[in-house]
Formats: C-alpha cells, structure tokens, sequence
C-alpha cells in the first residue's frame, strides 16, 4: 500500500517536470524560429546596394540612411536617457533608500516601465512635434530616452545596492566625501553592472517603432545632407530602420518586403549583440 | 562605573554622557569613558553589547544612516566632534577606521593607498610613491606585495587586504586608529601578525579596538573597557580587568560565563 503511493507520487512528480519542461521549451522554440526566420529572409536580401543606396526603386534600394538615421537617433536618446537615469539611480540608491520620495519616485519609474511606447509616442508629438511643426529625428531620440529613462535607473539603482555598505564606510572613513566616494569608490565597484544596464537600456530601445511613428517619422533621403547640415535632426523627418520595415513590410510590392526583412535581421542581430554582450560583461564583473 | 585608572597619560578622547539611538530604539546609555594618548584601549562585551556602536561615533561614521543619531559629548583634544560644525573629512583624516571585513578600495594595491593620499595633501609622484612604501612597510606588508603594487587589492589574501586597510589609514598620518574587530575574519597566523601590528602603532597612535576575543584584549592592549547591555560597567587596566576586576558581571564574562 505504501510503496504503491510512493510509486504514484514519483509518477506525479515526472509528470509535473515533463510538462513544465515542455512549456519552457515552447517559449524558447518560438524565440529560435523567429530568429531563424529572420536570418534566412534577411541575409538574403543583404547585398552592396542593401548597405550603401537610400532610395528604394522597386526592388532595387538600400536602407544606408536609415541604419544611420537609427544610429544617430539611438545615441541622441542614450545621452540624454543614460546620464539622467544614472543620476536618478544614484538618488535612489544612495540617498533615497527608504525614504518617502525615494520610494515614490521607484514607483513611478516602475509604471513607467510598462507606459506603452505608443503612449510615449504620442505624448512628444503634442509636446514636441506639434510646437515645432516639424517631424523629426531629436523629437524620436526624445521618445527613446523617455523610454530607457526607467530602465537606466531601476538597473543603476539596483547595482548600485549590491555595492555593500562596509565599502562606503570605508571609502569614508578616511575622510573622501559623500560625492566622490559614490562616483569613484562605488562607481568601480559596480561599473561592469552600470554598462550592463546601458547596454541593456540601449537594446530595449533600437527596437521600438511606435514611439518613432510620431516623431522622427521617416524619409527616403539622408538624415543630413552634406554633413555639416546636422541640424537637419531638430528639422527634418528622419530615416531610421524600425519605421521603415513597417513601411516597407506593409507595401504590395515584392522587393520592398525583401527589404523589410533585411532591415529586421538589422535590428534582430544589434538585440541579440547587446544582450550577449549585456550577459558577458556581468559574468566577467562577477569573476 | 569603576574607574581605577592612575592618570599618567593625557587623556585622548573624552566621552561624556554618550546616548545612541537606532531609530527609537537606544543602544548606548550614559557612556563615560577617557581613552589615554599612544596605548591600546580595548573593548570587549558579549555581542550585541554597544562596542561597535560606541566606536562609531568617534569619527561619526554612523552618520550615513538616517536614523542613527548620538547625544552626549565626545571630546577629542578637547574638542566636541558631535557639534554639527566638525569638519567631518578632517576629523576622519585624524581618526582611521578599520572594519571587521577587510575593505580594499577596488583598485589596485598602490592606488588603494595613493587614493587617500591625493585626498588630503597635495605630493609630488614621488612623495606618493614614497609614502606609499613607507606606510606599507609600517603595515608590515610591504616584503610581501612589493612586487604585487598593480595587482588588484582583492587579489591579495585576507590577512593581507586586513593590513592594507591599515597601511591606508595610517598613510594619511591620523592619531587615532578605531579597530572594529580587525581579526575576526582573518585566519590565526593573519591573526598574530595584525596584533603584533597594533602593538608597533602603539608608540605613534591611540588605539581602540574592539574585540570578542578576550585573549586578543589581554593580549594587546593597555586598557580596557567592559561593555554590557549598553553600558561601560568597568573600565581600568587591562592586567587589573583580567586578574582583579572589580564587578561581577565584568568576572563573569571574563571568565567565559556567558556572552
């Protein structure tokens, strides 16, 4: 009787651990398939004309100006997100911990987190679009940075109190001031983890296509043209890669599409960079 | 409170009427106690007695916590250092600290000292080099990382990272060095090199260490002070504490009755 409970109980317990086995391996499954149809469509429409050409002639066309335009656009948003979310993070974690505003502001920034980024979106079109009467590429890095903004902080802030207390102390024991010994002894001590939250601040946001949509907008020419006419970013739509695949994925058009696809392992790929790297460089900090 | 002290050096740091408050909840009451110049002072008590706390409050240290807070007087050379107007970093220049845990700067052997150095004079290279060495010897570590001053301070064994938090303190010349159980996560041999350490200071510095280890008191240092729930119950020289202490509680701990 007994061993026959035993032996329905250890039935139970595989099962359990067949099925949940099963349902994780479905998550990943779809994970590999979408990467692995996005690299057998995209590479194939990779060639010379692919990197360097901006206007798309029916199935002739590259998408130079909007790796740029993305480029540029996604570092405008990480030096005006990063450098606010790691002060934000600072507060938290160095003066804020456990206090009232300390906690609201966590709160906020975690409601911030899930904010839809179309949301977001929209919001820098009535504050920025509409004022300016101009689409443009600062207006999406504008969105962007409202979006790593939290990201940036929540990770600065959590880093930041793995740093054990007795290393303050010691840091101030010998007489360093608050602010040097949060920017140069703490600092260190977390700086593989700080990158990390860029890192990962970064990824969250080279995706993002709604935000974009109302803001920079896109274009089929270069975002500035000669160089020195950068400003053309505060005043003109600017092509970047997200904007255009959903353009370009949409249209009837057979070549465009192989474009899109192009343009996704683009992104695809940058994702999966950053978040390797992302995984890599905390493992190095911890050793 | 016992205190059978004859007043043959001059007197360090004198507390008076020292409170401490963790949020409402008080962990010191009515602290009094006069730690004499260039000798070791040792503080002992069963765990969760004070000694830590009371040590704390010399450099103020305890100040980075919101809800900490200290009333009372503590003199040092004569002065009140809890008046809010001290000047913290200058009072920690003249007072070093070192924890329970060793804590290197993460940076290297030679940056972990040249740091505090650069903070609160302004050297040559060479001065820094200089006092970079001459500190780690008094450290009794310099034969031992001479070759190791790029290497990370982490690298170094605990024992070691221990006498590197000592050879930082001391390089930026203070004259009182507060010891938070300096041994007590250093294995034996570690252990004996960090006591005849204190014992060297001694002739340059005024030292407090707080221990649990009664032999390491007795062992070290000149005085000694017995802390229990809070309070200093007796504080007279150490050989007088150990072989004639005048309080029962003070022979009951000593003796290994409890704590």
């Amino acid at each position: 009787m007994k061993k026959k409970a035993v032996i329905k109980r250890r039935a139970l317990d595989n099962f359990m651990k067949v099925v949940s086995f099963v349902a994780a391996m479905a998550g990943i499954f779809f994970l590999f398939w979408i990467i692995a149809v996005v690299f057998a469509r995209g590479f194939s429409s990779f060639n010379k004309e692919f990197f360097t050409g901006i206007s798309v002639d029916g199935a002739e066309g590259g998408v130079a100006n909007a790796i740029l335009g993305t480029l540029i656009i996604t570092l405008i948003a990480t030096f005006i997100g990063v450098p606010l979310g790691i002060l934000g993070g600072i507060f938290l974690s160095e003066f804020g911990r456990n206090s009232k505003i300390g906690n609201i502001i966590r709160f906020s920034a975690n409601v911030m987190m899930g904010m839809p980024s179309i949301i977001i979106g929209l919001f820098v079109y009535t504050v920025i679009v509409f004022n300016t009467k101009t689409f443009s590429g600062f207006a999406g890095a504008v969105a962007l940075s409202i979006i790593m903004f939290p990201v940036v902080l929540r990770t600065t802030e959590d880093m930041l109190s793995l740093v054990p207390n007795s290393l303050r102390e010691a840091a101030l024991a010998i007489g360093t001031p608050r602010w040097k010994t949060t920017l140069q002894i703490v600092f260190r001590a977390s700086k593989t983890g700080l990158l990390t939250g860029v890192l990962l601040a970064v990824a969250r946001v080279s995706g993002e296509t709604a935000p974009l949509l109302f803001t920079a907008l896109n274009s089929y020419f270069w975002p500035f043209e000669p160089w020195w006419k950068f400003w053309h970013i505060f005043t003109h739509p600017t092509p970047n890669l997200t904007v255009t695949i959903n353009d370009y994925a949409m249209s009837p058009f057979d070549g465009l599409n192989k474009i899109a696809w192009g343009a996704s392992l683009i992104i695809t790929a940058s994702v999966l960079l950053l978040n390797i790297s992302a995984r890599i460089l905390l493992r190095e900090g911890k050793k | 409170m016992i205190n059978s002290i004859p007043p043959k050096k001059e007197v360090k740091i004198s507390v008076r009427n020292l409170n401490f408050f963790y949020g409402n909840q008080q962990a010191l009451f009515n602290n009094h106690i006069d730690v004499y110049e260039k000798c070791v002072t040792a503080v002992i008590g069963p765990s969760g007695c004070g000694k830590s706390t009371h040590l704390r409050v010399y450099n103020r240290i305890y100040q980075l916590y919101r809800d900490q807070r200290a009333e009372g007087k503590v003199l040092i050379d004569g002065e009140d250092i809890l008046n809010p107007s001290t000047d913290l970093l200058e009072l920690r220049r003249k007072i070093g600290m070192i924890f329970q845990k060793p804590t290197p700067f993460p940076m290297t052997v030679f940056e972990n000292i040249a740091y505090g150095l650069r903070l609160h004079y302004k050297l040559s290279k060479n001065e820094i080099a200089e006092k970079v060495e001459r500190s780690l010897r008094s450290a009794a570590l310099w034969d031992e990382v001479k070759d190791k001053l790029n290497k990370p301070g982490m690298a170094l064994s605990g024992g070691q990272q221990q006498r590197l938090c000592i050879a930082r303190a001391i390089a930026i010349e203070p004259e009182i060095l507060l010891m938070d159980e300096p041994t007590s996560a250093i294995d034996p041999i570690g252990t004996s090199k960090i006591e005849d350490l204190v014992q060297e200071l001694e002739s340059q510095f005024t030292i407090v260490i707080v221990t649990h280890n009664m032999q390491q008191a007795a062992r070290v240092s000149d005085y000694t002070a017995f802390f229990f729930e809070g309070e200093i119950i007796e504080y007279a020289s150490t050989d007088e504490i150990f072989t004639n202490p005048k309080n029962k509680k003070t022979e009951e701990y000593i003796t290994g009755r409890f704590g």
